[in-house]
């Protein structure tokens, strides 16, 4: 009994093994899947997503990448289908500037209001002589 | 006038978390409209023997339904998609996502076949060449075969009142 469940222990691990049989390949598809989102749980790359969909996505860049397409033409196979929100960081361009630029834009703005504020603010008034015997003898 | 420039920044703050939680995350603006529909040939659902190609309606406007039988708030749209297609404005295709001979057909017949053709698309790689990513998603495509319009989820009466016909009515008239 023991023996024959060791035995088909070998053949599941067999099996799933040959599903892997190209280490080096099975890196790269780790790696670009990712940089992808899967749409089905969008906050999810399609590498940690058990959605059947992005099952069928990391099938899809493994098949493509042993065909000999380059990362680039993955990600602009999937980019023309799904498009930019598809990429887990979006690229910088026209319509995603303020995504990028709109913290950096409040930072400085926020300083600019902070400095012209300080500036402004009067310095203390000068005690006179009096005031400062005052002050004096009640600190004592 | 101070207090009216906080009140005023703190209103402004509202009205934009107001507009941004309305906004629906999984509407993913799809890069396809504008674009020729992607070219298949798959066999039919109810005739394996024989084969469906987008090209097959060049000249028409239609629209494509993606659904499957596992697939609940397709069953929920059944009911609209099938009075659309009862209209006769548009002939609706259907594209069989993932699903299996055995399962698509019995639910068929219990809900009624309101497609001119159902293509069978079981490993889903056709539905991916569309930007499929949640069922079901409904296209419009005009007589050119240039894709016009795209939902993801199911269409509502209100949906196909507003966007679909007007749309499908325009595309019919214009060249």
């Amino acid at each position: 009994m023991a023996r024959l469940l060791l035995l088909s222990l070998l053949v599941v691990l067999a099996f799933q093994a040959r599903g892997q049989e190209d280490p080096a390949l099975e890196r790269r598809v780790t790696a670009l899947a990712h940089e992808l989102r899967c749409l089905v749980c969008q906050n999810q790359t399609i590498a940690d997503s058990n959605a059947a969909l992005a099952q069928d996505l990391r099938n899809q860049i493994r098949e493509q990448l042993k065909a000999g397409k380059s990362e680039r033409d993955v990600i602009d196979f999937m980019v023309a289908r799904y498009g930019d929100f598809v990429l887990y960081r979006p690229p910088f361009k026209a319509t995603t500037v303020a995504l990028w630029a709109g913290p950096f834009v409040l930072l400085a703005l926020g300083v600019w209001l902070l400095v012209r504020r300080v500036r402004k603010r009067e310095p203390p008034p000068e005690l006179t002589e009096a005031e400062r015997r005052r002050a004096a003898q009640l600190l004592e | 006038m101070r207090f009216w420039l906080v009140i005023a920044g703190f209103l402004a703050l509202v009205g934009l978390l107001a507009v941004g939680l309305r906004l629906d995350p999984r509407e993913v603006p799809s890069p396809l409209i504008g674009k020729p529909a992607p070219a298949f040939e798959l066999p039919l659902l109810q005739q394996p023997d024989k084969m469906f190609s987008e090209k097959d309606m060049l000249g028409t406007v239609w629209v494509l339904n993606v659904w499957a039988s596992w697939c609940p708030p397709c069953l929920v749209e059944h009911p609209v998609v099938s009075e659309l297609a009862r209209s006769g404005i548009a002939p609706v295709v259907g594209l069989n996502y993932k699903d299996a001979r055995e399962d698509a057909l019995p639910w068929l017949k219990r809900n009624g076949d309101p497609f001119k053709v159902i293509a069978f698309d079981a490993a889903g790689r056709i539905a991916i060449d569309y930007g499929v990513y949640g069922v079901p998603e409904t296209y419009v495509i005009d007589r050119k075969g240039i894709i016009r319009y795209k939902r993801v989820g199911p269409l509502t009466p209100e949906i196909t009142q507003k966007k679909l016909r007007p749309l499908i009515e325009e595309l019919a008239k214009g060249g």
